[in-house]
């Protein structure tokens, strides 16, 4: 009941190119996340997909028909702004109800489908209230359960986590998560911090500079990038870069994560010194200046006391580690 | 009393500034209502003295109430400006909100050639208006009036209300596109209330020009049917002979209905004023 397909959808503002042509297919039920840095276009193609920005040429499908020039409304979707979005001058309730009552629901129903939201939302002691006199949770719930009401297609978050704060923002973080596995339910989501893409998605699409740069699950992802900048991009912390040429190495740039990284005092494949540790308690980062490799990040699970200015050996997991080509395209 | 933000001589200083502006301020607007309170010995013997109650007087008011027909001169400036005012916030608004809404080709031309307006002196275009307004069959009715009026309003409105309807989130209008509400929905319902102090803002300063303007009711409408109060007021200024006891009451009426007009808005005026810099 809530399959996406995008052809070769385009969007240039001016002579601007957002979007350089996208290429995509959601199956029902699917979580997928839109991930990438900003300016990409991420939140451009949402926007696309809801009908809130007319795409240049391409075509947009829901449920295998072309929605390219059918209203928002008219779609099947529902939104969850960063912002919350919510109407001031409305109740909870009639926040929730709105939609619906624009597309002609009979009262019942309404009724019957705030109940159901509210519930799963725990909202039913705000339903009353006035979204200012809500804290960004509750407002940011308020925002999902008005989704929800609506039974649609295709949910569409836009960053939704991003106004809240740390604990909050794994809570609902969370929530999300279970609404999908409860609903069944096709969603897609945008967002610019991997750690909620990893964690929510049945499907990465990484995005860079108004193109795809992998589509994939998050452990593809992360144990095969296609190239450099999905590399980078996910992971955490950041995929270290060396330069092939120093290593003696005929790829232009050899990767490794800062987990696949070993430390000694004694010996090792890259001569380094101790430039800061970040002790976490639960993992220690290293930043360590090494001769051949130049600054990489170690990452080393539990406490591991380094003194700046102290000298260690690094050593990489070679079965982990990526070469990529001129291109940036991962070498083979 | 010296806290960490405020200092007793500084206190001071700043009352005694803002209370003697204040005085400058409302002194012509006392001295009119306290002689029209006066008869015309007493505003000519002493006119900055209070009616005493020997020259306390009502001669003023009763000229006023008795000859010509006040009352209807009253209803006319009302009609005018109110009707004005409307059409200037409705029509101010709707232009507003596309212009900082939609992106249509020549929309920064379009929001240039309205700023123009508040440039330009409408005064300026007057002979045109009025070739406009007798070939148009409208000279000495309210509707004259009321059209150019509309017209000189809207510069300032669309300018003032376009930067503050940017400043209302795009993602509340997108929410409302996705629950299916139309493009004048969204408008009334979600954008105006959220720029309400700004609306209230444009309509003081759309008002009082209005409601002073002496120069097109006196081109345009100068009929004994669609005379406004300022013009009525005219009646009593003579070339020779001028009778200052009705001029003067005459003008202390006029304040009245702006003053309420300007109470109606002034908890949102200064809200508006003042929205910008917090936040």
């Amino acid at each position: 009941m809530g399959s996406l397909k995008i052809e070769n959808v385009k969007k240039a503002f001016g002579p601007v190119e957002v979007l350089k042509g996208i290429d995509l297919e959601v199956t029902d039920g699917e979580f997928v996340v839109f991930v990438g840095p900003s300016g990409c276009g991420k939140s451009t193609l949402l926007r696309v997909i809801a009908g809130l920005e007319d795409s240049t040429s391409g075509r947009v499908l829901i449920d295998g028909a072309d929605v390219s020039v059918t209203p928002p409304a008219k779609r099947g979707i529902a939104m969850v702004f960063q912002t919350y979005a919510l109407y001031p001058h409305l109740t909870v309730k009639n926040n929730m109800a709105l939609g619906l009552k624009q597309a002609g629901t009979p009262a019942a129903e309404i009724e019957r489908r705030i109940k159901i939201a509210s519930a799963m939302l725990s909202l039913e002691p705000y339903l009353e209230r006035r979204p200012a006199e809500l804290s960004g949770g509750q407002r940011q719930r308020v925002a999902i359960g008005r989704a929800v009401v609506r039974e649609p297609k295709l949910f569409l978050f836009d960053e939704p986590l991003s106004n809240l704060d740390a604990a909050l923002r794994v809570n609902t973080r969370l929530e999300i998560a279970q609404l999908h596995r409860r609903l069944k339910a096709t969603m897609i989501y945008v967002t610019h911090d991997q750690v909620e893409a990893m964690t929510l998605a049945d499907k990465i699409v990484v995005l860079n500079a108004g193109r795809i740069e992998q589509i994939g699950s998050p452990m593809e992802l992360y144990n095969a990038p296609a190239n450099e900048f999905v590399a980078g991009f996910i992971g955490s912390p950041k995929m270290n870069f060396i330069d092939g040429a120093r290593l003696g190495e005929t790829a232009k740039t050899i990767g490794v994560r800062p987990e696949h990284l070993t430390v000694d005092t004694k010996s090792g494949a890259w001569k380094g010194t101790v430039v800061h540790a970040e002790h976490l308690g639960a993992d220690t980062n290293l930043y360590l200046d090494c001769e051949t490799a130049g600054l990489i990040t170690v990452r080393i699970f539990g406490v591991y006391n380094a003194e700046p200015g102290s000298t260690l050996y690094a050593t990489p997991d070679a079965a982990k580690t990526y070469r990529f080509g001129a291109d940036g395209k991962v070498l083979k | 009393m010296s806290t960490a933000t405020r200092s007793l001589p500084r206190t001071i200083g700043a009352h005694a500034i803002l209370l003697t502006y204040t005085a400058i301020a409302l002194f012509p607007v006392i001295l009119v209502v306290m002689n029209s309170f006066k008869s015309r010995a007493g505003i000519f013997g002493a006119p900055l003295t209070p009616p005493t109650t020997k020259t306390f007087d009502l001669i003023g008011y009763t000229t006023v109430f008795g000859q010509g027909d006040f009352f209807h001169y009253f209803q006319n400036s009302l009609v005018v400006t109110v009707a004005s005012l409307f059409f200037v916030l409705l029509f101010g608004a709707m232009a507003a909100f596309a212009l900082s809404e939609y992106r249509f080709r020549g929309n920064t031309l379009m929001g240039l050639y309205l700023a123009l307006g508040i440039m330009i002196p409408i005064r300026l275009g007057t002979v045109a208006i009025l070739q406009l307004m007798v070939a148009s069959g409208l000279v000495n009715t309210l509707t004259a009036l009321i059209l150019v009026y509309t017209a000189q309003g809207l510069p300032l409105a669309i300018f003032i209300l376009s930067e503050f309807m940017r400043q209302v989130s795009s993602d509340l209008k997108n929410a409302g596109r996705i629950d299916g509400l139309s493009e004048y929905t969204i408008f009334f319902r979600l954008v105006l209330p959220l720029v309400r102090p700004a609306m209230a803002t444009v309509a003081v300063f759309t008002m009082i020009p209005i409601w002073n303007d002496l120069w097109f009711p006196l081109i345009l409408a100068p009929s004994e049917e669609t005379k406004t109060v300022t013009l009525g007021a005219q009646l009593f200024l003579g070339q020779f002979v001028t009778n200052w006891n009705a001029i003067l009451a005459a003008l202390s009426l006029a304040i009245l209905p702006v003053l309420i007009l300007y109470v109606i808005f002034s908890r949102q005026l200064i809200r508006g004023i003042t929205s910008g810099a917090v936040k």
